[in-house]
């Protein structure tokens, strides 16, 4: 009699516990389950599409766009840039050291495995914050997020990882699920005037027109960053594209490398795992 | 004219200035947006607009409609100053209300 109130007493008690958890099952992140499921979503919208080819944005579902981007591939536009950083990533700080002392490998070849959680910090580190706090640390003065120095030093560490595929790690560490979930969840919620979300465009429309562009697919939008972009006649880094893409729905960006946004860089490049480094790229 | 009885004539000569001093008195109100009315609805806007900022959901167009409201207020306009001001309140509360919505909404446009 006794070890059966006892049991119920068990049962109440796990009832209860399980009545006091935040979320369902469902509801609780499941980053492997979500990278098949956005990499299935998108080959069965897109059945012609190869998977590599998912990495080449709208060329990759637009013919006639496919055939100008080739052509243009022979000079590419980015070419400048990728000099440019290939010398600065070279060039001796003032206290003689270079980037190449900051990063595994020398930091060639290393672009597939940005951003990175780091346990010891608790947070996201992408490679644009990563060649800063190289810079910081070395006793140089920070550069832009959003300008071209940063865009040139990104080409040529992601040019010497071309085709390479992601391998974004997400660590048996609580707070790297809930970097991980907080960027699908900026990615997945609307915002700005137009009510608009990352996947508004990149998961709804992608191969559709806004205006002249053609919008690129979400899966493998990151891997051909940094890019040159005709419309800006410049280069442009994720830190560019995430505050750009945000003030074209009319909302005001966050400051570039903020936690959303290395978030949202961690998120994507997780579930464009297995996909190709192709940049720096060109896009319209 | 010459039709209309004395008694009309007296109507509206008598109606008329009544009906003049309540429009007068109408558009002298809607005109009479002060430098007060214009603090108090660019502070409103403001207050409403930080919250968006701590919510992480600031549009462009409520930051341009506070821009509009201070120029015109520096210009004296205040009429103009004011109705940007609530302009920009309108926005920052809608851009408010969508942050919160969008704290569950988000996930029914998940791929799932």
């Amino acid at each position: 009699m006794r070890s059966r109130s006892r049991l119920v007493l068990a049962v109440l008690a796990a009832l209860a516990l399980s009545a006091m958890q935040p979320s369902s099952a469902a509801d609780r992140p499941n980053p492997a389950a979500d990278a098949k499921a956005f990499r299935n979503y998108f080959t069965n919208k897109f059945p012609n599409v190869r998977f590599e080819d998912f990495v080449n944005g709208p060329y990759a579902l637009n013919e006639d766009m496919r055939r100008q981007w080739e052509e243009k591939e022979q000079f590419p536009p980015y070419e400048f840039s990728l000099e440019t950083g290939k010398e600065m990533f070279a060039r001796r700080f003032k206290n003689g050291k270079t980037y190449a002392d900051c990063f595994p490998n020398q930091g060639i070849g290393i672009r597939q495995n940005y951003p990175y959680f780091d346990e010891k910090e608790g947070k996201v580190i992408t490679l644009e914050l990563a060649l800063n706090r190289c810079r910081e640390i070395n006793g140089e003065t920070l550069i832009s997020y959003t300008g071209e120095d940063m865009a040139a030093l990104t080409a040529y560490m992601a040019f010497t990882s071309r085709g390479k595929p992601f391998d974004i790690k997400i660590p048996d560490d609580p707070r790297a699920l809930q970097a991980y979930q907080n960027g699908k969840r900026y990615f997945y919620t609307r915002r700005g005037q137009l009510n608009f979300s990352c996947a508004t465009c990149h998961v709804q429309n992608p191969g559709e027109r806004m205006r002249a562009e053609v919008l690129a697919p979400a899966l493998g939008i990151l891997n051909a960053l940094p890019i040159y972009r005709s419309e800006w006649g410049s280069m442009g880094t994720v830190s560019r594209r995430f505050t750009t893409c945000n003030s074209q729905i009319r909302g005001v960006p966050l400051e570039p490398q903020a936690e959303e946004y290395r978030d949202l860089e961690y998120y994507l490049s997780y579930v464009s795992n297995g996909l190709p480094i192709s940049g720096p790229g060109a896009r319209p | 004219m010459s039709s209309m009885s004395s008694k009309a004539h007296m109507r509206i000569s008598l109606y008329l200035p009544v009906a003049l001093l309540v429009m007068g008195g109408t558009a002298s109100v809607r005109a009479a947006s002060s430098d007060t009315d214009f603090k108090a609805a660019y502070a409103a806007a403001e207050a409403a607009e930080d919250e968006a900022g701590r919510l992480r959901n600031r549009w462009t167009v409520t930051e341009a409609a506070l821009a509009e409201a201070k120029k015109a207020a520096d210009k004296g306009d205040f009429d103009q100053a004011t109705a940007s001001a609530r302009e920009a309140e309108a926005l920052a509360k809608a851009s408010i209300y969508q942050a919160t919505s969008e704290k569950d909404a988000w996930k029914k446009l998940e791929i799932r």
